[in-house]
């Protein structure tokens, strides 16, 4: 399979009032062509801070890209890429749904106005021709009377119409990769049900890859091939969503697992992860999770554990898989 | 209530209910409409404009038609003004002091707009450290007294009605620049500039596209408040002697004149005093009725 992007090594850090702080560390993931990969965390876990990465969207002033990383795309790196030759590549190749349609739609423009923005842009087609195509855009995400949604301002739609309208646009030039940055999260759950379908059946007709991120485990599930879980910056899990699902390898995803709660069994009481995500600039020595970790060992607290592989692609970042510990590898 | 009442509907029928569109603007004037004193402002605003363009067509006297006999007389139905000590028609002379009054405001806030969002547009946008720069810049000349900076270019350039639009422009653009810059980087961090640059729009688009619209609301709002200040400073100047020279007439320069002769004649100091007064109440209660209506703060409440 043709891989679209990869990221390797990838490490963020941005200067502060306080000093510099790493949002996310040696965050290495795979994107190959056509498939949909989700990232998983909490809030705060480094999730959209990389996908800003990938697309050069984080603030020029205050960003560090680490010098050993690079970003992959089609085979090229595009860390060094100047902004006129990242314009390019945005819009174009790929591009992004954000998460809160209502801020996301410039509020004193047309929706027309703002679909047209990136086909003239990009594809230097005549006014007329890009109104005609972004009525037929709005047509395919589903939007009725489009040729009356175009004249429109983003406050006379509701959210879904303009998460709908946000995924036309991003959608504009037929990208090869869509970074869709929690697209639900602000819509209720028959909305939410809706554009994850309409997200699903655009992919298999353009033929895309989806980088989907959410903090909804449900919609990974869904949605997904590949899993990527995210912890306090770092990658700390990733596989097939079958394996991370039925047999999650690292404390953390299992954390997360069992805090869904469970509509059949109402008197369980919720279980939480217990303590909270580490401050950035407080990391702890060794395992950033140990912590809050049930099962921590000596050696969690000294070093950091390395990638152990699990079988059919399946890692986690975890001394509780490492071969030496003895044979009292039972995941529990 | 009868039987007909609950016979069922053809759904052909059904109109759909249409729901005009809001824009910031129709919002706005709906805001306007309920301030009294926004309205009167907007009224003289417009009534001092129509006065200031036909006002002099349609006198029989001009500006400079001077006529010793008559030198000094009081309001008459002959001249409603009286005239001055030259026997010029001092009605005519308010008149055309409107004229170059208002241009001088209208001029001066145009040039300082453009000046100003553009210094200011870049400056926020750019950011770093030519942020940094380009306004300690502002800073250091906000720190110059404005009248003394205009009196200074005043002298520099002699007197003359294009020079003090320039000079009150190029004063004039520090507040608009601070503005404008404000709202920029308050816009800088909105997700749908984060979103324009992820389809790829260039930084100059996204400036005069995306971010310049949105700040149209102060900018309206300052660009209002500057043009009554610019009138008194012109008003000012002439009435220093760095104003339009004679025998145009603005209504500094008739109000130096109306000094002179405040305690024989006072109506020459009344009337062009009065018609800076109204004029300038006018600007300001429009300025503020638009600052209102404008902000987005006041909209909050109720508005949607």
């Amino acid at each position: 399979m043709k891989t679209v992007l990869d990221i390797q090594n990838l490490s963020i850090s941005f200067r502060t009032y306080r000093g510099v702080l790493e949002a996310i560390h040696h965050v290495s993931i795979v994107v190959n062509k056509g498939e949909t990969i989700g990232i998983v965390g909490e809030s705060g876990c480094g999730k959209s801070v990389t996908a800003h990465a990938v697309m050069k969207l984080l603030p020029k002033e205050t960003v560090i890209y680490s010098p050993d990383c690079k970003i992959m795309w089609e085979g090229t790196n595009i860390v060094p890429f100047t902004e006129q030759e990242m314009n390019a590549l945005r819009g174009q190749d790929m591009s992004m749904v954000f998460q809160d349609p209502m801020t996301a739609l410039n509020p004193v423009l047309t929706i027309g106005n703002q679909i047209c923005e990136g086909l003239v842009l990009h594809r230097r087609i005549s006014q007329q021709q890009a109104k005609y195509e972004a009525e037929e855009l709005l047509r395919a995400v589903g939007i009725t009377a489009p040729e009356k949604r175009l004249r429109q301002y983003p406050h006379e739609l509701s959210g879904g119409m303009r998460q709908r309208s946000l995924i036309a646009m991003a959608l504009a030039c037929s990208p090869q990769l869509l970074f869709a940055d929690e697209p639900t999260t602000a819509l209720d759950v028959t909305t939410e049900a809706q554009v994850l379908y309409l997200l699903r059946s655009l992919q298999q007709k353009l033929g895309m890859a989806i980088v989907l991120i959410s903090h909804n485990l449900g919609v990974i599930a869904q949605m997904c091939r590949r899993v990527y879980v995210m912890y306090a910056g770092c990658v700390v899990e990733s596989g097939m969503v079958e394996d991370i699902f039925d047999k999650p390898a690292h404390p953390y995803t299992k954390g997360l697992l069992a805090s869904l709660p469970d509509p059949e069994h109402k008197d369980k009481p919720l279980q939480g992860i217990s303590g909270q995500a580490p401050d950035l600039f407080h990391l702890p020595d060794g395992c950033r999770f140990y912590p809050r970790c049930r099962q921590t060992m000596q050696i969690c607290m000294r070093q950091a554990p390395p990638c152990y592989d699990v079988g059919n692609g399946h890692q986690a970042a975890c001394w509780l898989l490492c071969p030496e510990r003895g044979n009292d590898n039972d995941i529990t | 209530m009868n039987t007909h009442d609950f016979e069922p509907v053809d759904p052909k029928c059904i109109v759909p209910i249409r729901i005009p569109p809001q824009t910031l603007r129709s919002r706005g004037w709906r805001q306007m409409k309920q301030n009294k004193l926004a309205l009167l402002g907007l009224g003289i605003v417009v009534i001092m404009t129509i006065i200031a363009i036909f006002g002099p067509l349609v006198t029989s006297y001009t500006y400079d038609d001077q006529d010793f006999a008559m030198a000094n007389a009081y309001p008459s139905p002959l001249h409603w003004f009286g005239t001055d000590s030259l026997g010029r028609d001092l009605l005519v002379r308010v008149l055309y002091g409107a004229r170059i009054s208002l241009s001088i405001g209208l001029a001066a806030s145009l040039i300082n707009l453009f000046i100003g969002v553009i210094y200011g547009g870049i400056a926020g946008l750019v950011g770093g450290r030519v942020d940094r720069i380009m306004m300690h810049i502002v800073d250091i000349l906000y720190s110059i007294p404005m009248l003394l900076y205009v009196i200074l270019l005043m002298v520099v350039f002699k007197p003359g009605l294009l020079n003090i639009y320039i000079a009150l422009g190029i004063a004039y653009w520090l507040n608009m620049a601070r503005i404008v810059r404000g709202q920029i980087l308050s816009l800088k961090k909105q997700d749908y500039v984060t979103a324009a640059r992820s389809y790829g729009t260039s930084t100059w688009h996204i400036l005069t596209r995306h971010m310049i619209p949105n700040c149209m609301g102060p900018i309206i709002v300052t660009l209002t408040l500057s043009i009554p200040e610019a009138i008194f400073t012109e008003a000012f100047l002439s009435f220093i002697g760095l104003g339009v020279s004679a025998p145009m007439a603005s209504w500094g320069v008739l109000t130096s004149e109306g000094i002179n002769s405040m305690r024989s004649f006072p109506f020459q100091l009344i009337f062009p005093a009065a018609a800076l007064c109204i004029t300038m109440l006018g600007f300001m209660f429009l300025g503020d009725g638009l600052r209102d209506a404008l902000d987005p703060q006041n909209q909050k409440e109720g508005n949607r």
